[in-house]
């Protein structure tokens, strides 16, 4: 019984869910302050979930089976990983030998269930968005997974996220050293397009191709997308604070320390967000592969050589 | 069940907006209301590109026989409860076009119209307060 508490309440779905909601609010205000805006209410992203849940739902005729699955599967691998970062957090025991490599599928699992989602709906505007999600994907993964070698390196070749965690509780954090906070500037880099924030929104270009992928979605499927999007606000930052400034510690007054560096990513993320213009996917894919990627690999070998 | 779905309807419309042949002079109103100026967001009220994320069809212009079926089939294609507001005068009543030879509307000709915003162009005080009077008459 305790692994289904685990995944539906605490660590899981409705933990995560509530701090996502929480998170795009203030994605929302931050925007809308800057913009010399007010910004929306608290509660904002309830009423849209609640309402989205009450409208029709109109599925494609023949695609009922893969149009309804995609955004399910999005928020159930969401949901596994801050599962997963979340206990070992709490206790650095759990978790398994390699649990590392699962987490990094399950982050891409979002990005996928949109490309088959969108695919599936048989719109022209949808199908430019897929294939832009696909360049985008084979982008940021490359450095993503690049940079998150250099924990791994620096801990003595362990993939269990428990060891990680412990070694930097030991050791120091890996952002205090050269070569970690040159791979935790890439990652931010590529969370910026995991999250398809705007110098990389590429995908779902509002005003260019009307939110891409998710055109034919509607009602309960797509409260499912955006439930599992608000997550995601979540959930990323936490994977990077867990890997390069050791994860939040709930012990006393450190709690506040670990909100203050949850809110220091988020902030930075979102305002790099209002700030910028979109780029176009050939610019997005030459700044991946030839900027962000040999960043990291400098970070790789700094790892190897000790500094 | 009920008052809380309408309930989250009334603090969460998403707009689509459709040009069916206006001057575009409605359609730079309309942006108005998001300007900070505005801040429509204030109530959660938002532009959407898709007509299957909207709650509300915003209608501009005289509707053209180019027009016509289009603004229907949009109508069809929204999920359901939809509503919709003509906004400016030519939307109302077809405005200085009403006698032309290439008028098919006005809108509530074409699909059934909730509220009715007159004016060349309105202002954004009158489509904000449109929209309030659509959400109270929501039941």
């Amino acid at each position: 019984m305790n692994w289904l508490f685990n995944f539906i309440v605490f660590p899981g779905f409705i933990f995560t869910a509530a701090i996502g909601m929480l998170a795009s609010w203030f994605d929302r205000k931050l925007t809308a302050r800057v913009q010399w805006r007010v910004g929306p209410p608290v509660l904002q992203p309830l009423y849209d979930f609640v309402k989205l849940l009450g409208k029709e739902t109109i599925i494609p005729k023949g695609s009922f089976g893969t149009f309804v699955l995609a955004p399910i599967s999005s928020l159930v691998s969401v949901t596994i990983v801050s599962t997963m970062i979340w206990n070992v957090m709490l206790w650095p025991d759990r978790g398994f030998v390699g649990d590392l490599i699962v987490t990094l599928y399950l982050l891409t699992i979002p990005s996928i269930a949109l490309i088959i989602g969108g695919a599936v709906s048989r719109n022209p505007l949808a199908s430019l968005g897929v294939s832009r999600e696909i360049k985008l994907l084979l982008s940021y993964e490359l450095p993503f997974i690049i940079a998150m070698f250099v924990p791994v390196i620096k801990a003595g070749g362990s993939i269990k996220l428990g060891d990680l965690l412990t070694y930097q509780w030991e050791n120091g954090l890996f952002i205090g050293s050269w070569s970690g906070a040159i791979a935790f500037a890439c990652v931010l880099a590529c969370i910026q397009a995991k999250l398809a924030y705007v110098p990389f929104d590429i995908p779902e270009a509002e005003t260019e191709i009307n939110n891409g992928p998710l055109i034919e979605y509607s009602g309960t499927p797509l409260a499912i997308f955006k439930l599992s999007r608000w997550m995601l606000l979540f959930v990323l930052p936490m994977f990077v604070i867990f890997m390069f400034m050791g994860g939040i510690s709930l012990h006393g007054w450190h709690i506040l320390w670990g909100i203050l560096k949850y809110i220091m990513i988020l902030g930075f993320v979102i305002l790099v967000k209002v700030t910028n213009p979109r780029v176009r996917i050939d610019q997005a894919l030459k700044f991946f592969w030839w900027g962000v990627t040999p960043l990291a690999i400098v970070a790789v070998i700094l790892a190897f050589v000790g500094v | 069940m009920m008052s809380v779905k309408l309930k989250a309807l009334k603090r969460s419309i998403w707009l689509f907006h459709f040009n069916s042949g206006s001057c575009n002079n409605c359609d730079i109103e309309i942006v108005d209301c998001l300007t900070p100026r505005y801040d429509l967001e204030r109530f959660g009220i938002k532009l959407v590109g898709s007509i299957r994320h909207a709650d509300v069809m915003m209608v501009t212009g005289f509707v053209s026989r180019q027009a016509a079926p289009r603004l229907k089939l949009l109508y069809e294609q929204a999920p359901k409860p939809i509503f919709v507001v003509a906004v400016g005068t030519c939307a109302c009543s077809g405005g200085i076009f009403a006698s032309s030879y290439n008028m098919a509307g006005p809108v509530d000709k074409i699909i059934p119209v909730d509220v009715y915003i007159p004016g060349c162009p309105p202002k954004p005080e009158a489509i904000i307060m449109g929209v309030v009077k659509l959400l109270s008459k929501l039941k």
